[in-house]
């Protein structure tokens, strides 16, 4: 049976929540009859909610740490990981969900893919700045203004010059980069939490620029009218026109994947990793810091100003409102919370937390206590993230292996 | 092969070397002694480049190295274990070791010297697949010795090797810092505490003191001196 502290836990637990949501749980005030509604029974079901929950929390907490010395013996490899390792069932996973990534648009309405093509611009930019923080270690908290830089180049290019969407495309990727290594070079010297915040400031000063210069960014009223992406000159429907952007991102996406992935593999990629963990040592080996930081960071920017590219060109209208800080930390919170270096778990962590708000808009006003819920409940059970990173290990050829060990 | 010519070290304003000089020629194994805080540490840093002298010179080959970026350095052939081994925790032992070839290229080559690290120390090649972390002290400083060998150097320079470490371990590890040098001529500059081990392997010493370098001989020299035996072998 259940302690005594146990209980005691439990009920503290239990009594601490009534406290802390008396707020809004229990006092309504109507402010038409000038009238205080006292709600005390809600405050009991808070009380028993929290009385039993918190029970399960503990158990479920125990049985995770129980799970990771037992993994942590064994030498297993996470259950995602092992899943992905088995051809048995890998295969005709992948080829499961081949067939539903090309019918989603013929099955699902055009909101729901066009949730999906939001979704994968995230993908995209997840992966990018999963290069700066996840294999670099950099924490950028302004990544959202080379996604500005992006969207922006394609908007005022297609608006004075008439470019379109595959012309813009390149150059907007080029302009982020060159953001990137304007920025990374006197941003760089930083390290950790004065790097965030430096580039936290960068963010914001290029969204109010974007905001108070009005003769060059039409300020807070946007630009509008932005074409779509042309498909060999063909007018497409409106439909149509979602569908080939959501094929677009598709491959977008597949093309990212496997670019970071051969990254990550690489030994630049490498060096990344070295350099997050040991700068001192770095310096000792040859490798360049200052080289090989400010390739993660204009890198990462890169992928960002692709997806603000095609951002632009999918909602036809942006304005300085779209990349606020708040976007910043959603990308930041799908690297971190999908596994900081794994790309399976940014992709994850992408569609969770863009399709996430989108499907919980039933529940209306708590949609957003869910979220944080949910965000808090994965980190205390997988603090790693959703899918944590096993990185393929490297061999030199040409040597036998006398024991595999993991 | 290294000239030191009367080089000032700082951090920020505090001075932690204050004019040294010094001199190693091929081959030799050098040693500087000296107590914690007496800047043997920075020497080495200002010599890879990492805490660069704010005067004097270093001439590595006849050539300049003030002004070089660390990386520069390492690709004329000095390169150097830190203290503290500072390996990468997350990187396996291979990855380690490959890190150490950085600015390498030649596939067939880096092969070479592989087999001959896994020679050396036969530890990691049991243990290659393992992250860097997982090691054990011992292990971890083979490691780093090995990474710094994996960059082919003419000049080592060692930090500190015997730091923490157990006795028996600390020989085997000299045992093969002797080797590297007779095998490979090898070139290397041990900075220790440890400074009865450190005067048996190396050929010539130093002894520094408050950033100043007080005394110079040859090891068999070092060890008779009646002042070094006081301060430092505590004999």
């Amino acid at each position: 049976m259940f302690r005594f502290s146990e209980i005691k836990k439990s009920f503290l637990v239990a009594l601490w929540l009534m406290f802390l949501t008396f707020p809004i749980m229990v006092i309504r005030v109507n402010t038409i009859y000038k009238t205080i509604e006292w709600r005390w029974e809600r405050m009991f079901m808070v009380g028993i909610g929290a009385f039993f929950l918190s029970f399960l929390w503990r158990y479920l907490h125990k049985k995770k740490e129980a799970g990771e010395k037992k993994a942590e013996e064994a030498g297993t490899l996470p259950l995602a990981q092992r899943l992905i390792k088995n051809r048995q069932f890998s295969i005709p996973a992948a080829i499961g969900l081949g067939i539903f990534i090309i019918a989603f648009p013929f099955i699902f309405s055009m909101y729901q893919t066009n949730i999906m093509t939001t979704a994968l611009i995230y993908v995209v930019v997840g992966l990018g700045l999963n290069i700066v923080v996840g294999l670099a270690g950099l924490l950028d908290l302004g990544y959202v203004a080379f996604y500005a830089v992006g969207a922006y180049s394609y908007a005022l290019l297609n608006h004075h010059f008439g470019l379109g969407f595959w012309a813009a495309l390149p150059i907007g990727a080029t302009f982020a980069f060159l953001f990137g290594v304007i920025l990374g070079f006197p941003v760089l010297r930083l390290r950790g939490d004065y790097l965030a915040i430096v580039t936290l400031g960068f963010g914001e000063i290029i969204r109010l620029i974007l905001e108070n210069w009005n003769a060059f960014s039409f300020g807070p009223s946007g630009i509008a009218n932005i074409p779509r992406p042309g498909f060999f000159g063909m007018d497409l429907s409106l439909s149509q026109s979602i569908t080939y952007v959501y094929f677009l991102m598709i491959g977008m996406a597949i093309f990212t994947i496997f670019v970071v992935k051969r990254l990550q593999d690489s030994r630049l990629g490498r060096a990344w990793i070295a350099l997050r963990e040991d700068e001192v040592a770095c310096q000792a080996m040859g490798i360049d810091k200052t080289r090989t930081k400010l390739s993660a960071f204009a890198l990462g920017a890169t992928w960002a100003g692709i997806g603000g590219v095609v951002f632009a060109a999918k909602t036809t209208f942006i304005n300085p409102a779209s990349f606020t800080i708040w976007e910043s930390i959603i990308i930041l919170c799908i690297v971190v919370l999908g596994g900081m270096g794994s790309v399976l778990g940014v992709i994850f962590g992408a569609l969770v937390l863009i399709l996430l708000p989108e499907y919980l808009r039933a529940f209306s006003e708590y949609r957003m206590l869910i979220f944080g819920a949910t965000l808090v409940t994965m980190m205390v059970f997988r603090p790693g993230g959703i899918i944590t990173d096993v990185r393929k290990t490297y061999k030199f050829k040409g040597l036998k292996d006398k024991q595999p060990t993991v | 092969m290294l000239e030191v010519k009367n080089i000032q070290t700082y951090y920020g304003n505090i001075q932690a070397i204050k004019g040294i000089s010094l001199e190693i020629s091929e081959g030799e194994i050098i040693t500087l002694i000296g107590a914690n805080g007496a800047g043997k540490t920075t020497t080495l840093m200002s010599i890879s480049g990492i805490v660069p002298p704010k005067f004097g010179d270093i001439l590595f080959m006849g050539e300049p190295l003030q002004e070089l970026s660390p990386n520069q350095i390492v690709a004329l052939g000095i390169s150097q274990v830190p203290e503290g081994r500072r390996i990468f925790p997350y990187l396996t032992v291979m990855e380690n070791l490959d890190m150490g070839a950085f600015l390498r290229n030649d596939t067939d080559e880096i092969q070479k010297d592989l087999e001959y690290i896994f020679d050396l120390f036969p530890i990691l090649a049991e243990r290659r697949h393992q992250s860097g972390g997982t090691l054990s002290g011992g292990e971890q400083q083979m490691l780093a010795v090995a990474r710094a060998l994996m960059a082919r150097p003419r000049l080592l320079l060692l930090d500190e090797p015997s730091l923490g470490l157990a006795p028996l371990i600390v020989k085997q590890i000299f045992k093969i810092i002797r080797k590297i040098n007779q095998e490979n001529k090898t070139t290397i500059f041990l900075v220790e505490q440890n400074a009865n081990l450190a005067l048996q392997v190396a050929h010539r010493g130093y002894v520094m003191e408050n950033g100043r370098i007080t005394l110079s001989d040859t090891s068999q020299n070092l060890l008779a001196n009646e002042d070094v035996k006081k301060a430092y072998l505590g004999i």
